[in-house]
């Protein structure tokens, strides 16, 4: 298993207490923000998580660093078991496994040059001393395409798309093996995203990089994903092959997501048919019993709410991995 | 009659870096219950043009030029008074970010029952009770009776975007302004808020202008396009023109970098290569010359002449480029 995966997700559980009684000194209630996922990151290749706010991707992807601890399960980097190493051990496996984040504003410290944003992991790691780190950096700069005389420059002296470079090239500076990236486009123009797409599969190709690429957006993620889950309440509800899930899609919440991506073609926007879900995402504190989805979905029937459907390979298809959690798959 | 005459719009701000051009002669007409997309990038003017129609450029050191004409008013020679009576009643807006646009100390039901009777005072309590349940249940908030006394912080962000297009909707306005009506909300969501927006026109037959940086939008839901770009309209056309023949170059750009859900696996992405420059220090000529892939072929024109738009085929274009050249090369759509 983990000769082809280089980063697994077994069983995630992340419970938010909220709702805290002050006399019992104990949480009244859960939010079930991450319940029971597990998936496989191939060596080289790129996972998509996709869904709408509130499905818990963000928390996934924050998991998957042990950026916060998990309530259940573990998290497999490289054969070793991240969610089971000590504060020093944790420390060493960081260089192996980096975040990039959605809001460029807000990921650099605005006190610091650019330069110095980009080393911090090579200072807070020690691996290089400081001339070499200052190389290491230009070097970084370089790669990701920012001009490397611009060391000393502030953030605010560069743009939103500048400032998703420098980003990158800082979650790069210890050569890691894994990039999470939490919508990491999202915030840009759109003729920047299309030039921080490119750069990253650029990176992907010449340095071996694995990704996890959280995103809202479906037509951002069929650029890049080898692999596309899709969220709903906390849950994997489609997985597999993206060409699979695009064109066969199975999940009637997959279906709703893709019919409500606004297409740039008039021709086909006046043709096509959209599934228009009514309602909003049920509270995660309590989601509906059975299929979480069952509240808003069009095919809903009474199996829906006794019994919760379990992630399985979509019938005649077990070969292209593609899995679906659907009582009624299409 | 023409319902909103923009002529040679001009705003400029001043800042202590010097002056920010943010709009430089933009001009358009939109007739009544027409829809007008403004596209752009952050940057582009297409939001301090739509603040303009309503005066809502504020602070010091704001001037603004030109001629805004609604059914024949100059809204920029208009007295506070006057420009009062046109904000939500003739002219209404939808704000992005439906949070910040709702007072978090007042029911929903208050803030539509303000909105009405501050252009109708004197209307009885009960009557305004009435039209405020009445807007919720048009832009489908469901059980309005209970949800008209609930704050903006129990509702979702698309259910709290309904509730602003049902303040905005509560006079009939001739002309509704929607400024990224859907950017801050999730796609399933999106769909809902833009047939909404649609379905509410149809009914009050308002022209609309929506101001957005997402090309699906406006594929979906408008009629005519103007692209904007540092702080110039670039190109303006039908919606079908816009997307099957774009003539600039920026247009052309822009519907490449669109993402498509029928792209190949590690399809290579088109970009505009570069950034879009400060409006401080804006590139002479067309502003768009230094990330242009035809600026050379045109020997230096295009950094010392500013193109003017005029009519391409069936669009109008701000480009040096011949009109053959701009229809046969660049045309074939995406």
């Amino acid at each position: 298993m983990s000769e082809t995966f280089i980063l697994e997700a077994r069983a995630l559980r992340k419970y938010f207490p909220t709702g805290a009684s002050k006399m019992l000194q104990r949480p009244t209630d859960l939010v079930r923000a991450v319940d029971d996922v597990s998936f496989g990151l191939r060596r080289g290749s790129t996972l998509a998580i996709v869904g709408e706010s509130g499905c818990g991707k963000t928390t996934l992807g924050r998991l998957l660093a042990r950026l916060i601890e998990p309530t259940a399960g573990s998290v497999v980097l490289d054969g070793v078991d991240l969610t089971a190493a000590s504060a020093r051990e944790l420390l060493e496996l960081r260089r192996d496994i980096q975040l990039v984040f959605q809001d460029p504003y807000a990921c650099l410290n605005p006190r610091h040059s650019i330069g110095q944003s980009i080393g911090t992991p090579i200072r807070i790691q020690k691996t290089l001393d400081k001339a070499a780190e200052k190389a290491r950096v230009r070097e970084l700069m370089e790669l990701v395409g920012l001009n490397p005389e611009h060391y000393n420059r502030f953030p605010h002296e560069f743009s939103g798309g500048q400032r998703q470079r420098a980003g990158i090239a800082r979650a790069l500076a210890l050569q890691p093996k894994v990039i999470i990236a939490d919508e990491p486009v999202s915030a840009l123009d759109v003729s920047i995203q299309s030039q921080i797409l490119n750069l990253m599969e650029d990176l992907q190709t010449s340095l071996g990089l694995s990704y996890v690429f959280v995103a809202h957006d479906l037509s951002v993620v069929r650029h890049i994903a080898d692999e596309v889950a899709v969220m709903y309440l906390g849950k994997i509800v489609e997985i597999g092959d993206p060409e699979s899930v695009y064109r066969r899609t199975a999940h009637p919440y997959t279906k709703a997501l893709l019919s409500a991506v606004p297409v740039a073609d008039p021709r086909r926007a006046a043709g096509r048919q959209r599934i228009v879900l009514t309602g909003d995402v049920p509270s995660p504190v309590n989601p509906p019993s059975g299929c979480r989805f069952r509240t808003r979905c069009p095919k809903a029937a009474e199996r829906c709410a006794a019994e919760e459907p379990v992630l399985s390979a979509r019938s005649g298809d077990q070969p292209s991995g593609h899995r679906v959690a659907c009582h009624f798959p299409e | 009659m023409t319902l909103l005459s923009v002529q040679d719009l001009h705003v400029t701000f001043g800042t202590a870096d010097g002056a920010v051009r943010a709009v430089q002669g933009v001009s358009f007409d939109v007739e009544p219950g027409e829809t007008v997309a403004i596209v752009g990038e952050s940057g582009s003017g297409k939001s301090v043009t739509a603040n303009s129609l309503l005066r809502l450029n504020f602070g010091a050191d704001v001037r603004i030029d030109g001629r805004i004409l609604l059914e024949g008013r100059d809204i920029l020679a208009m007295d506070e008074t006057q420009i009062r009576s046109v904000r939500g009643r003739e002219v209404a807006m939808i704000f992005q970010d439906p949070l910040t646009a709702l007072n978090p100390f007042y029911t929903v039901g208050h803030q539509i029952a303000e909105a009405f009777a501050i252009h109708h005072p004197g209307t009885p309590k009960r009557e305004l009770r009435k039209i405020a349940l009445e807007s919720l249940n048009k832009v489908g908030i469901p059980e309005p009776s209970k949800r008209i006394d609930q704050y903006p912080h129990e509702f979702s962000g698309g259910m709290r975007q309904r509730i602003v297009i049902a303040i905005a909707l509560v006079n009939s306005p001739k002309l509704l302004i929607a400024d990224e009506p859907t950017t801050a909300l999730d796609v399933t969501v999106q769909a809902q808020i833009l047939e909404l927006i649609a379905q509410m026109q149809a009914e009050h037959g308002s022209a609309v202008i929506l101001i957005t940086h997402d090309l699906g939008v406006v594929a979906e839901i408008t009629e005519r396009v103007m692209v904007m770009y540092a702080g110039r309209v670039v190109e303006s056309a039908s919606v079908a023109d816009t997307f099957l023949t774009p003539t600039h170059p920026y247009t052309r750009g822009l519907l490449k970098s669109v993402k498509s859900l029928d792209a190949g696996r590690h399809e290579r992405l088109e970009s505009i290569p570069g950034i879009p420059p400060s409006l401080i220090n804006l590139p002479s000529g067309c502003p768009f010359h230094p990330r242009c892939a035809y600026a050379e072929s045109l020997g230096g024109r295009c950094e010392t002449e500013t193109p003017a738009l005029h009519l391409v085929g069936s669009s109008r274009s701000a480009c040096h480029l011949p009109d053959e050249r701009l229809l046969g090369l660049l045309g074939g759509g995406v």
